[in-house]
């Protein structure tokens, strides 16, 4: 089949010099290269918070351990959780989308390739403000002191009087700047999805990865934005002396946890749906089925949307809040493990009687559907008030949120990358590699999630930077932290993997999946300008149409 | 196997798509609207709750004068993308500065009031809780304001140079609802500071 026959010719007489390579990566306002740029930005971000991460674990292997300070150990988390959140999981599920919707939709580019590259700078600019912290946080005297105040920066922590230096503001602005980007992307994604689709796809013949991510795109547009009020308020505050979170003042430090998990649990779901979208776009390819009940799993993704706007104080029944607000939270966050339930069905309903190819990515989310199904039952217990102020900030919730966020979220990111990986290289990975990344990462995640409940349902605080021994936590923590060291071997597994594989790996050709969606039918790696002919579709599966003519997909939408 | 468009039968498939400014302007004002929102509910939320004076309503006048600029604003600019779409250019280049004018009285009214509580009333952005919340959520529409005078300025100067034609009254219109977007924050802002708030 050839579509790259079509593709214009291409004269590759001599490669530029590198200066004139990467200033065309800098300056380029193109969507695969956009695509690209965020998820190598995400992973350089991925292996740095992955080190904070190992820092506080080894630390906390054993009781009474001296291997960071106090002070130390508070930076670590708080970099950790903002630099996971904001500088590689919303970056990578950005690049994906970015590199993969217009391919998806049948489009060019983007609807605003320029304030695509805008929104990237400045994510890019927010990650590197935050870090800065660690030489600049001080300011001009005294070391450097990166932010400490936890990745949510309850006040009154963040106030001048206990958050002295700049340390506080560089998260507080790093944050501002790459929202500012992500308000921006979500934009460039409604528009795109809404108005630059190919001849013939409606919305109900949009790929599941397209809804997804306009989807994702309103939360964060709802989401985001609370947050960076939130900031320009705290700035108010820390800057020119007002008062939004000062007690002394009557400002309230509840205000602010509320305007933070207006954003905070919204945000969850901005990760978790393009989560989906991987998963509802492998599972099928994989179990040569397409996929079942695509018009419910829409819905559940509004569904969930609508929901995930209402649940935010969930994280702060252990504030202290009236029984109709406990009960309203309660109820809210109950309902929301319905929809999340239809799409599980879903994605099993589609393996059901399929014949399932156990690759790599299929690998990663199969095991997502057991671990977000785990997290999911977890997030229920939580969600009960009652539960909750019993277990609330223990490690029972950092063993539930890792589960959605690794056990959910980065699983199928990972299942996404070698999903893609032949598309945005060019070549083949390493069948062999990515089997031994999927095996050690499982195991390493396990041993660290599953075995992080325990010592949470033993009372063991989160953000302790060391504990006493005999109180039953210490086997538990070397457990714990045995399991990191195999999650960072998987992880330099992938890393040679793609390194090998982009280099050396075979040459995968246009469609190695045998797939239906769009971006298999122009070359690997697209061309610039994506389509040399823009197509027309007529059915959700517009390959499968073209593999079927007997027996066309449009006969039975 | 032959391209895509071999799977589409006879038959033209009608194929219409929104236009991607106005549906990017439109995501931009929901997004703003989501930080004004924030905005409106801390000042709410601090209505009546300052320790110490100057309250509300010892200080602040209701600046009816300027409100009637700012809205009336709303209906020159309307004006003003008709006469572009119409063709008549210098009926827009003037509507369009009134509408400047109209704004830029509103900014104007605004300093002075600002200046009249600063110097004569004392009350600053670190005075109290009314002072914070009311210099932020008027300081924040204000900043809207002056964004989007930049904005009608830039066309202003490219209207004045001859520039602005018929054909970019879709883009005209596309910053007109920016503006329109600004005008009806303020009536939210008006509501929340001058009426319930004081």
């Amino acid at each position: 089949m050839s579509t790259e026959s079509m593709a214009w010719p291409v004269d590759e007489a001599a490669a530029p010099p590198l200066v004139e390579r990467l200033h065309g990566w800098i300056t380029t306002v193109d969507h695969k290269r956009l695509g690209i740029l965020y998820i190598l930005y995400a992973l350089i971000f991925l292996v740095v918070g992955g080190v904070e991460a190992a820092i506080m674990r080894i630390q906390l292997i054993r009781p009474h351990s001296d291997f960071v300070s106090p002070q130390v150990f508070n930076r670590m988390f708080t970099m950790h959780g903002t630099t996971m959140i904001f500088f590689v999981a919303m970056p990578i599920v950005f690049g994906f989308g970015n590199y993969l919707v217009p391919l998806m939709i049948g489009a060019r580019d983007m609807a605003f390739p320029r304030l695509n590259a805008f929104s990237f700078w400045m994510t890019a600019f927010g990650g590197v403000l935050l870090y800065y912290s660690f030489i600049g946080g001080d300011g001009l005297y005294g070391a450097g002191n990166a932010p400490d105040v936890g990745w949510f920066a309850y006040a009154p922590l963040t106030s001048p009087t206990f958050s002295p230096g700049h340390s506080t503001d560089f998260w507080t602005v790093s944050l501002l700047v790459s929202g500012i980007g992500s308000i921006g992307t979500a934009i460039n994604f409604i528009a795109t999805i809404l108005c630059m689709r190919c001849r013939g796809m409606t919305l109900g013949k949009m790929p599941l990865l397209a809804w997804m991510n306009l989807t994702m795109s309103f939360l964060v547009i709802l989401a985001v934005s609370p947050l960076t009020a939130a900031q320009v308020m705290l700035m108010i505050d820390r800057y020119l002396g007002g008062h939004f979170f000062d007690t002394q003042a009557g400002g309230s430090a509840v205000i602010w946890m509320h305007f933070f998990w207006v954003f905070g649990h919204p945000e969850v779901y901005v990760l978790v749906i393009p989560a989906f979208a991987f998963a509802s776009e492998i599972i099928p390819v994989f179990s040569r089925k397409a996929i079942f009940g695509y018009p419910v799993m829409v819905a559940a993704t509004i569904c969930i949307a609508f929901i995930g706007m209402s649940v935010w104080a969930h994280h702060m029944f252990t504030v202290g809040m009236s029984a109709g607000a406990n009960t309203f939270f309660v109820l809210s966050t109950m309902a929301i493990a319905v929809p999340t339930g239809i799409k599980i069905f879903n994605w099993l309903a589609t393996m059901w009687g399929g014949r399932i190819s156990f690759k790599t990515p299929m690998l990663f989310c199969i095991a997502f559907l057991f671990q977000f199904l785990i997290a999911g039952l977890t997030g229920i217990m939580l969600g009960v008030a009652p539960f909750d102020w019993q277990l609330g900030n223990s490690y029972f919730v950092i063993a539930h949120f890792h589960y959605v966020i690794v056990g959910g979220i980065l699983f199928t990111i990972f299942g996404a990358f070698y999903y893609w990986f032949p598309k945005m290289s060019g070549r083949m990975y390493n069948e062999t590699l990515g089997r031994l990344h999927f095996w050690l990462f499982l195991i390493g995640f396990h041993l660290t999630f599953d075995f992080m409940h325990i010592p949470g349902m033993l009372g063991m605080p989160r953000r302790i930077y060391t504990y006493e021994p005999g109180r039953g936590w210490d086997l538990w923590n070397l457990i714990i932290t045995i399991g990191v060291f195999f999650q960072a071997a998987g992880v330099l597994v992938f890393v040679v993997n793609l390194l090998w594989s982009y280099l050396r790996g075979e040459i995968a050709g246009s469609d190695p999946w045998d797939a239906w969606t769009l971006e298999w039918s122009t070359a690997s790696p697209p061309p610039i300008y994506n389509f040399a002919i823009i197509p027309e579709v007529m059915s959700r599966r517009p390959l499968w149409d073209l593999k079927h003519p007997e027996d066309p997909d449009w006969h039975y939408e | 196997m032959s391209a895509l468009s071999a799977t589409v039968p006879e038959g033209e498939i009608r194929w219409k798509l929104p236009e991607r400014g106005p549906v990017g302007m439109y995501c931009l004002i929901a997004a703003e609207s989501a930080i004004f929102t924030i905005f409106v509910v801390a000042y709410i939320f601090y209505i009546g709750r300052s320790l110490t004076g100057p309250q509300p309503r010892d200080v602040l006048q209701v600046p009816v004068f300027f409100t009637i600029c700012l809205l009336s604003s709303s209906i020159t600019i309307h004006f003003a993308i008709q006469s572009l779409r119409g063709g008549k250019a210098r009926a827009f280049a003037l509507w369009w500065l009134f509408t400047i004018a109209l704004g830029g009285a509103f900014l104007a009214g605004t300093a002075n009031e600002w200046r009249h509580l600063i110097y004569d009333e004392g009350l600053t952005i670190r005075t109290n809780l009314f002072g914070t919340t009311y210099y932020s959520l008027v300081g924040l529409h204000a900043f809207h304001v002056t964004a989007g005078l930049l904005a009608l300025a830039v066309v202003a100067v490219l209207a004045l140079l001859g520039h602005v034609r018929q054909e970019h009254a879709e883009r005209a219109e596309v910053l007109s609802l920016y503006w329109h977007f600004v005008d009806v924050v303020w009536v939210v802002v008006f509501i929340v500071v001058y009426v319930v708030g004081r």
